[in-house]
């Protein structure tokens, strides 16, 4: 049984539904629980549901702490940039704990933040900046693209041992989506092969899931058949789906709204040609954001982003039905 | 003499233990630094001393009571000592041997003992703080009357985890004890070179009162003066009333930390700052002349509460332990280099 929600609606009702199964699990942050009618706060009580001042290395930090001492807390940080101020917390404390200690203590905790709001936000409320966070020893990294995902990928979020930050995307917010009712898992570090194709395997990443979704079905009415897979966490990669995938196809194409330099595709790509460049029939090809930061102006940003064209033009490319670009 | 006084509610047995953990950790530190001559080699990276801070350290900790725990910084040899912690396995970690408190994965600055309560250190300065201060929310939630010592330095005070910490600890009336032991350098610089409070001529426990909760400065070279504040701290933090800032004065006996040098240069302590870059010998002697641990020993025989025969008597038997856990750091097994992948992820 399943019922339709929105995106956001469906991480809101993992972390309800995690809240009611234990007595651990903390939901904190800024700009939450503001009024007593606060449906987590009259749910949960005070104890456990907090607002916070806009404090992120407090935030997080008491987060660890928390952790530390036997609790499983959930950060609400609102846009992913805002986890930058706290930068140390999230990339050498929460992760390094458990393995400094040799494995005597364990850090449990979600970092929610959402990211890539491009939609005139600008430059400092825009980034994909969840390549930062992939390959930190320690971090694991969610990445939901659908509202079925979001609630599965939280509530396993919540209950793994490690920190995690779950990076929900801002252009998704409000995509409504079938979600399984009651508790739901998806297990990290399995992708999703969104649509099966023999000719090219597309690896896209939240919201560009969509984007190639589109594409691979303007390719299919012009007879070229795209396997879409969504890796849905980056740390754990499933790259053993990737590698089976493109043993298929012979073909990848990778697409990530993240700066080409700082994207997990450019590690998808690096895993590929070290452990399957065998199965290559056509160089890799990388559709992510140019290495700039995003412009305000509707025009630049949407310059700036991958989008169905481009990934068009980029699987025609390895398939041998259009030239090759300098870049894409 | 008034913490004397005050500290009556110390029975003898208590008093005893006192300077007994002051000595432990002053001898441990002494052969952790021995050790750069005894085993050179040994110890790796950067070791930070206790010593100097042992009775600020003992009379905090004696305030506590099983269920408390502690967070400290990277300059942590002291408070696992005092809570029981093997001797062995903590100089084993230092050694980098398997049989270390932490498998050789933490070393001098990351111990972790959580069975005695001590969940851990921030080798980054000032990032400690909130981690006590989540655990003092999670002891608040918990309501079984646990409270949170966080120890940290000076330095860590111009940190924007101390601010956002004391602010969320005071608002939430969380069971937590600051307590900033003032060394009065951070690494080569002083304190009036970079602190607005110190550069005016006033105590650091002023930052309180930013944060709306007490702010108190004691001398941390008495354990009694030291326990008698922190009793106050502990107790307010422990019945609901929320934060308390300590400031506690102490002088680091020995150098920031050890030399820092590429391999094949062979490491050491080198002498205190004051002397070394200040060129301030006197204040170095002068924190001598004050030693914290001959000078509780003095006054608990001065006291009655000791004599010289039964203060050389703990003397030995503490000199003993640390024999016996330099000789088990040095004769453990290293790790096998494999287990470095383990432990990445829980």
């Amino acid at each position: 049984m399943s019922h339709e929600l929105p995106y956001i609606a469906a991480i809101g009702e993992a972390i309800q539904l995690e809240m009611e199964r234990d007595p651990t699990v903390l939901y904190f942050g800024q700009n939450i629980a503001t009024t007593d009618d606060d449906p987590f706060l009259t749910a949960f009580g005070p104890d456990r549901v907090r607002v916070t001042p806009i404090s992120e290395t407090a935030e997080i930090g008491m987060a660890v702490g928390a952790a530390l001492a036997g609790y499983r807390p959930v950060v609400e940080l609102y846009m992913a940039e805002f986890m930058l101020v706290a930068m140390d917390q999230v990339v050498n404390e929460a992760n390094r704990f458990h393995y400094m200690s040799g494995g005597k203590v364990r850090v449990p905790l979600v970092l929610k933040a959402g990211y890539g709001f491009t939609a005139g936000w600008a430059g400092q409320h825009t980034g994909s900046i969840y390549g930062m966070f992939v390959g930190v020893p320690g971090l694991k990294v969610a990445l939901p693209a659908t509202a079925a995902d979001a609630k599965g990928l939280m509530a396993t979020a919540i209950r793994d041992d490690n920190p995690v930050c779950f990076f929900h995307h801002y252009l998704l917010t409000l995509e409504h989506g079938e979600v399984p009712d009651g508790e739901y898992l998806v297990p990290f570090g399995v992708a999703d092969i969104r649509r099966p194709g023999k000719d090219v395997t597309i690896v896209a990443t939240g919201w560009c899931v969509d984007r190639a979704l589109n594409a691979a079905e303007r390719l299919s009415a012009e007879g070229i058949e795209a396997e879409v897979i969504d890796p849905r966490t980056l740390a754990p990669l499933d790259t053993r789906t990737i590698l089976e995938s493109v043993g298929r196809t012979g073909r990848l194409v990778l697409v990530d709204q993240s700066t080409r330099h700082g994207s997990v595709s450019a590690v998808i790509a690096a895993e590929v040609a070290d452990e399957g460049f065998g199965l290559l029939r056509a160089p890799i090809k990388q559709v992510t954001a140019l290495d700039a930061t995003i412009p305000y102006s509707e025009p630049m940003e949407a310059y700036i982003l991958p989008d169905e064209d481009k990934i068009v033009t980029a699987v025609k490319q390895v398939v041998g039905q259009a030239p090759v670009a300098a870049k894409t | 003499m008034s913490s004397e006084a005050n500290a009556a509610g110390l029975d003898r047995d208590r008093l005893i233990w006192i300077y007994t953990q002051m000595l432990r950790i002053r001898e441990f530190e002494e052969r952790v630094k021995g050790t750069f001559e005894e085993h050179p080699g040994a110890i790796r990276g950067h070791t930070h001393l206790a010593d100097g801070a042992e009775a600020s350290i003992v009379g905090s900790l004696a305030a506590l009571r099983d269920g408390d725990q502690v967070l400290a910084t990277y300059r942590c040899h002291g408070y696992p000592l005092a809570l029981g912690t093997d001797s062995k396995a903590m100089m084993a970690e230092i050694y980098g041997k398997s049989t270390g408190l932490c498998g050789g994965f933490g070393g001098s600055m990351h111990l972790v003992d959580v069975e005695r309560g001590f969940l851990g250190t921030s080798g980054i300065v000032g990032q400690g703080i909130p981690h006590a201060t989540g655990a003092a929310y999670a002891a608040q939630i918990r309501g079984k009357g646990q409270v949170v010592l966080s120890f940290f330095g000076d330095g860590a005070s111009k940190q924007g985890a101390f601010a956002e910490s004391l602010n969320i600890a005071s608002l939430w009336k969380l069971p937590v004890v600051y307590v900033m032991e003032n060394n009065n350098y951070n690494v080569v610089t002083r304190s009036d070179q970079e602190d607005a409070n110190a550069a005016a001529g006033e105590p650091l426990a002023v930052k309180a009162k930013a944060y709306s909760m007490p702010g108190v400065t004691v001398d941390g070279g008495d354990p009694l003066a030291v326990y008698d504040v922190m009793r106050d701290a502990v107790e307010r933090a422990r019945s609901g009333g929320g934060p308390t800032l300590v400031e506690s004065k102490v002088y680091r006996l020995s150098a920031h930390g050890n030399i820092i040098a590429p391999p094949g240069v062979p490491l050491h302590y080198p002498e205190h700052e004051a002397i070394t870059v200040f060129g301030n010998r006197e204040e170095y002697e002068a924190a001598l002349r004050g030693d914290p641990v001959p000078r509780f020993r003095a006054r608990l025989i001065e006291d009655g509460t000791l004599d010289a025969a039964q203060a050389d008597a703990i003397a030995e038997q503490v000199h003993t332990e640390m024999q016996a856990a330099v000789e088990f750091a040095w004769e453990s097994p290293l790790p096998d280099p494999s287990e470095a992948v383990n432990h990445v992820y829980a």
